[in-house]
């Protein structure tokens, strides 16, 4: 059998686009399903190396899958109370690169810009997603997402209480 | 002062009231006398001795207002000096952490060592012969810097009491926290920063309210029965104390994970037989009593004004500082025996996220509650007291209790306006 042909960038960007998509509409049960069954998703705190590993270090956020589908379900609650009533949410997605592709799995990463506003305020949060996303006859599905704020902490943002 | 407004706090014993005007949190002359009258006078949190390690080690942080550089200098002493050239003011260190022999203010090039004697004088011979050596060419160090048990504390009042005598009873609760590991406690790499956009004094508050967690953690209570395995089978229940000087706990069982050390079936048969090696290694250093209070007991620990320990499902050290009366500043960190395995590591981590910080399952709903307490304030003229009555004239307070609070604002009041508590 011959191996599937190679994605492109603009495959990449349908599939990031239409994640933030999801998130922009606060469809978040359809958005995990976008994950693999071991995926996970990290935020860092911002003093922290790039690649430093939640395991032995303090990060903001380091889902597995099921804290990950416990989140969900608890954005998707009315006493989840800093997102009650629901925050106003805005994805920008740029600068998406393909990093990395075989027949399995592909690497990508795109810088991003998110919006959030509840009560007349808005918070920015800005920074590069790094996805690692794997690759079957069904399509893509995330395995990793990290989440690299490039703000000094969340000093401006004061918490992180979305999927940003 | 405005205290010709109106009391800033009204205890009426006989009725069982306890009210705090919330004038407290919105006046800017209040925030004023709070500088002049507590954080320049009271012990502030430095940071933890770990996060120094060897010679040459520093970090910058602000505390209190001012721009602090921690060092440990050549012979391994601990220094804390104002970030500030003596020549002309520019922050000499501009990093966040690293280690370093020297120091060099990169405006006119002066260079001090990290006890902050100064090293290096570019153009020296234009100036008097012994002016290298005089005090006012050195960094300047603050007025006191004292440590127990590997939280080191500073203070700008050279009068103060000492350290030990300023903690009082609150030793006995570091204490503890630092008998957990015999190889010691450290901070763990990663600082959560964040802000509330709320008064400083609201976190102090919410810290150790064990009231709130029914309602504004009903998500993560929720989430805890959702976990594998389930909980252990323990019910929340506990005591309040108020403890001298403004500082305050609360000390209750729980049914959550603790590494130290009360097991829960998530972990598995080798977490069990890991958390059944660290209890008994508490019983032989500390004996059954203590090591059962150690090991299965939580502690939410307020030390006067801002400096929060809570010895739960994870250990998390916390300041917070006022920006403005309606905006404060918070840093949050991990505390963890240096010599834990691997794996006990990774799920005390585990279990810090999923409650603690910004990102947690819990955090977020405490920074909502103080954020909406702080918009409620805008109806002060018409509205304008808030109430820490709960369970005051019992015996024994419980965990969910008001009389931690209330020795926190009797303190408050007593070094505001010098009323006693």
């Amino acid at each position: 059998m011959n191996p599937p042909p190679a994605l492109t960038r603009s495959d990449i960007e349908d599939f990031l686009f239409a994640e933030a998509d999801l998130l922009n509409n606060w469809r978040l049960p359809e958005w995990l399903a976008l994950f693999t069954d071991d995926a996970v998703y990290y935020v860092p705190s911002t003093d922290l190396a790039p690649m430093a590993s939640p395991q032995d270090n303090l990060f903001y956020i380091a889902d597995d899958h099921f804290r990950l589908s416990e989140r969900v379900k608890r954005l998707m609650k009315r006493s989840a109370h800093v997102e009650f009533p629901r925050s106003k949410t805005m994805r920008l997605l740029s600068n998406v690169r393909l990093l990395a592709q075989d027949a399995a799995s592909l690497s990508a990463s795109a810088a991003f810009i998110t919006y959030r506003t509840k009560d007349a305020v808005t918070d920015t949060y800005f920074g590069t997603h790094y996805y690692q996303l794997a690759r079957d006859a069904a399509g893509l599905k995330i395995r990793e997402k990290r989440s690299m704020l490039a703000s000094d902490g969340l000093r401006a943002q004061c918490r992180i209480s979305i999927i940003i | 002062m405005p205290h010709d407004i109106g009391p800033a706090v009204k205890i009426d014993e006989a009725r069982a009231t306890f009210s705090v005007a919330r004038r407290n949190f919105v006046d800017p002359g209040i925030l004023q006398a709070e500088h002049d009258r507590i954080f320049n006078h009271c012990w502030l949190y430095l940071g933890h001795e770990s996060e120094l390690p060897g010679p040459g080690a520093f970090l910058t942080r602000a505390v209190g207002g001012r721009d602090l550089l921690f060092t440990r200098d050549s012979q391994g002493r601990l220094n804390a000096m104002l970030n500030a050239c003596p020549h002309r003011g520019a922050r000499v260190c501009r990093e966040r952490a690293g280690v370093a022999k020297i120091f060099q203010c990169f405006y006119h090039g002066w260079v001090f060592g990290a006890d902050g004697a100064l090293r290096g004088l570019p153009g020296a011979g234009a100036y008097q012969p012994d002016f290298a050596q005089r005090p006012q060419a050195q960094l300047t160090h603050v007025p006191r810097l004292e440590s127990f048990r590997g939280f080191v504390f500073v203070n700008f009042d050279k009068d103060a009491v000492s350290l030990a005598d300023y903690l009082g009873n609150a030793r006995e609760y570091l204490e503890l926290v630092a008998d957990q590991s015999q190889a010691g406690m450290g901070i763990v790499g990663g600082t959560q920063e964040y802000a509330i956009r709320a008064n400083w004094k609201l976190l102090a508050e919410n810290s150790f309210d064990g009231y709130h967690a029914a309602t504004n953690h009903a998500t993560y209570l929720d989430y805890l029965k959702s976990t594998t395995g389930g909980l252990a089978p323990i019910a929340l229940c506990g005591t309040g104390r108020a403890l001298g000087n403004g500082h305050g706990v609360v000390e209750y069982k729980a049914p959550w994970g603790r590494p130290i050390a009360q097991w829960i079936p998530a972990w598995g048969d080798e977490g069990k037989a890991r958390v059944e090696a660290i209890y008994q290694n508490l019983v032989e250093r500390h004996g059954p009593a203590r090591a059962e209070r150690i090991a299965h007991s939580n502690r939410n620990l307020v030390i006067f004004p801002n400096l929060v320990i809570n010895d739960i499902m994870a250990v998390t050290v916390r300041t917070f500082y006022p920006k403005t009366p309606e905006l404060m500043t918070v840093n949050g960190w991990a505390l963890a025996p240096r010599d834990e395995h691997a794996d006990d590591r990774q799920a005390r981590l585990h279990n810090f996220l999923e409650f603690l910080g910004p990102g947690g399952f819990a955090t977020p709903d405490d920074i909502e509650a103080l954020e909406q307490c702080q918009a409620g304030f805008s109806n002060m003229r018409e509205a304008p007291w808030n109430d820490i009555s709960r369970g005051m004239g019992r015996e024994s307070p419980a965990y969910d209790d008001e009389a931690q609070t209330r020795s926190f604002w009797s303190e408050w009041n007593r070094r505001l306006f010098g009323e006693p508590a």
